[in-house]
């Protein structure tokens, strides 16, 4: 598919989502604006994974530094109530991406098993302190936000408050496919090809790699603060490795380096977690069976399956001329 | 701050080290000789402490749920590596992320089996006692955990060390290519260490079951102290996961005491540092 008439596919979901979701029901706009923000943690997570190859095991580490942010200058000094929530985002922002380049120093020159070791662990220093540190983060019980921010228009309503997120998601979307079509990103492509090469080449392929990670790191800060108004509320469970593997999953679900994969990927694991989990107890089933038959059968992501389609079909095309060639008189 | 303080922890550091062991020993060995990230140990954990409370509600003793459960538990393990994980390859992420779907998987079936509630495991009179030595109270469970560790710990030694099965094992943690080079079976060890992790996960579970109790979660709870030690002690060595154990084991207890607020800190920093600066553990090869 040339990629005007994917670009043309994209926007035309995207513009399905924005303008659907505001007549459907109360409870499918809390879904959509919770799968948005996850996709852009997910997307985030698609930069290093999907385009420049290191699994991070941690990502849910920046949605918590972020949403953590959020909910204590909230409900600690009422800040961020009012227009001061833009400041908020920045803060969010910057924290996410500080964070990950405190982390990147330990986990980028870390290369297979071992980043995923890394990752791993990072993660659980700022699961660890979220959990044990109850005069800051309040513990296992977490921290409840006062209601939504209001300047001029008014976040508590859930639509006006999806419309924010799905801002804050298309923006996301398009600096990281911008991103992705830079020649940085480029390099990093190259890194995850064949990093020895590239450092041939006179790249320096640990500072790619490092500012790749602060980018995701600064991009799930983003997602923490929006969670943290969606949620109404920051535990521990926020940053447990099971959101890390779930953000990990969305993005191999969807197809790593598609960026839209990401989003795709956590739209079906939110509505699992958050939808199917609210109608049947044995939803785990259905949960783990995405993640194996994920793992067995679709390698490349949902996002690979209208290649295999066209794939099978020239092959046997193909197949079909050889035939008719060889029964066709000569 | 007295003796007294001092001597209880170090005893419970040491015997939930003595637990940890069981855990990670069996990570440690999977992990060097398959360099696999296993996410379903922690659910192999649980399921042994299930297993065994059914054999204990259906026969009563408790003596039999220790090897059944472990023998279960590493029977699932076997069918995981040889029909899932073995024809994956070598891809650590796909490795990862299957093995999450399976922790998925066991866990809505623990669920569906056993029910929500928090169970414990109650072990015989004998070991529900206390001995008492020079004033100070030492529950015997605790001494059995101690015990129970040592004994399988010089086993798994002697079975490393001096046997041909253990050659095998510490060529293909060394060099797995080299391994096969000179003619063995790294498949048929891959599948012997991954079924012998599950067992010693499963006997774990009984262990632990009365100790931390038998719950939903319990298996993401206790995963990452696992990664823990086998990250501190080195993967694939044995030695490793013994002081990793004994290590982690005590750094919980002192730092849950002693500073509670980074008491997990503590823990999960300390991984980092040594994965950052020496990758293979303190004791593992380079």
């Amino acid at each position: 598919m040339d990629s005007r008439r994917k670009l043309v596919i994209v926007i035309a979901a995207m513009l399905a989502v924005l303008v659907a979701t505001p007549y459907s029901g109360s409870y499918v706009i809390v879904l959509v604006t919770h799968a948005l923000i996850f996709a852009i943690l997910a997307m985030s997570l698609d930069i290093l994974l999907g385009y420049t190859g290191l699994p991070s095991l941690g990502q849910a580490a920046y949605l918590g530094v972020g949403a953590y942010l959020t909910a204590i200058l909230a409900s600690r000094f009422q800040f961020g109530l009012d227009w001061t929530f833009w400041l908020v985002v920045v803060l969010g922002i910057l924290i996410g991406a500080a964070t990950a380049a405190l982390f990147g120093l330990f986990a980028v020159h870390a290369g297979g098993v071992y980043f995923l070791m890394i990752t791993l662990a990072l993660g659980m220093c700022v699961w660890g302190l979220a959990y044990r540190w109850n005069s800051l983060t309040g513990g296992d019980n977490g921290i409840v936000l006062p209601p939504r921010p209001a300047f001029g228009i008014d976040l508590a309503d859930d639509v006006t408050f999806f419309y924010l997120v799905f801002g804050f998601f298309a923006v996301s979307l398009v600096m990281m496919a911008i991103l992705a079509r830079s020649p940085f990103g480029r390099s990093l492509v190259g890194i995850r090809e064949n990093e020895p090469r590239m450092r041939i080449l006179g790249y320096n392929t640990w500072l790619h790699k490092y500012v790749a990670f602060i980018i995701a790191g600064g991009f799930g800060g983003l997602a923490g603060v929006l969670w943290a108004h969606a949620h109404g509320l920051v535990s521990p469970e926020d940053v447990v490795l099971a959101t890390s593997v779930d953000a990990l999953l969305m993005v191999v679900l969807g197809g790593p380096g598609t960026l839209v994969g990401g989003a795709i990927g956590a739209g079906i694991v939110v509505f699992l977690r958050e939808y199917l989990s609210t109608l049947v107890p044995w939803w785990q089933y259905v949960l783990g069976g995405v993640y194996v038959l994920t793992i067995l059968y679709l390698p490349g992501g949902l996002m690979s399956i209208p290649e295999r389609i066209r794939g099978s079909r020239a092959l046997s095309r193909r197949a079909r001329e050889t035939r008719n060639m060889q029964t066709s008189p000569p | 701050m007295d003796t007294n303080f001092w001597v209880i922890q170090a005893f419970n550091g040491v015997s939930y080290g003595a637990l940890l062991f069981l855990l990670a020993s069996g990570l440690s060995l999977i992990f060097g000789v398959m360099r696999i990230v296993n996410l379903a140990h922690g659910s192999f954990f649980l399921l042994g402490g299930y297993v065994a409370l059914t054999v204990i509600w259906t026969t009563g003793s408790w003596l039999l749920a220790l090897p059944v459960a472990a023998l279960v538990v590493a029977a699932v393990g076997l069918l995981m590596e040889r029909v899932f994980l073995r024809p994956l390859g070598f891809d650590p992420l796909r490795q990862v992320l299957l093995s999450v779907g399976f922790a998925y998987l066991f866990q809505q079936a623990a669920l569906d089996i056993w029910g929500g509630d928090n169970l414990d495991i109650i072990p015989p009179a004998m070991l529900r006692e206390s001995a008492v030595v020079d004033g100070f109270y030492f529950p015997m469970y605790r001494i059995f955990m101690i015990g129970m560790a040592l004994v399988i710990g010089l086993i798994l030694w002697l079975t490393m060390e001096k046997t041909r099965v253990g050659a095998m094992v510490r060529a293909t943690v060394d060099d797995a290519e080299m391994a096969r080079g000179v003619g063995i079976d790294t498949s048929r060890v891959s599948m012997f260490i991954f079924a012998l992790g599950a067992f010693l996960a499963g006997l774990g579970g009984v262990v632990g079951g009365a100790f931390l109790g038998v719950y939903p979660g319990l298996d993401f709870a206790i995963l990452p102290i696992a990664f823990a030690v086998v990250i501190i002690g080195g993967m694939g060595s044995l030695g490793g996961a013994a002081v990793g154990s004994l290590l982690v084991g005590l750094a919980d207890n002192f730092g849950k005491a002693l500073f509670p607020e980074i008491s997990y800190f503590t823990l999960y920093a300390p991984m980092v540092l040594i994965l950052a600066l020496k990758p293979t553990g303190l004791f593992g090869r380079e």
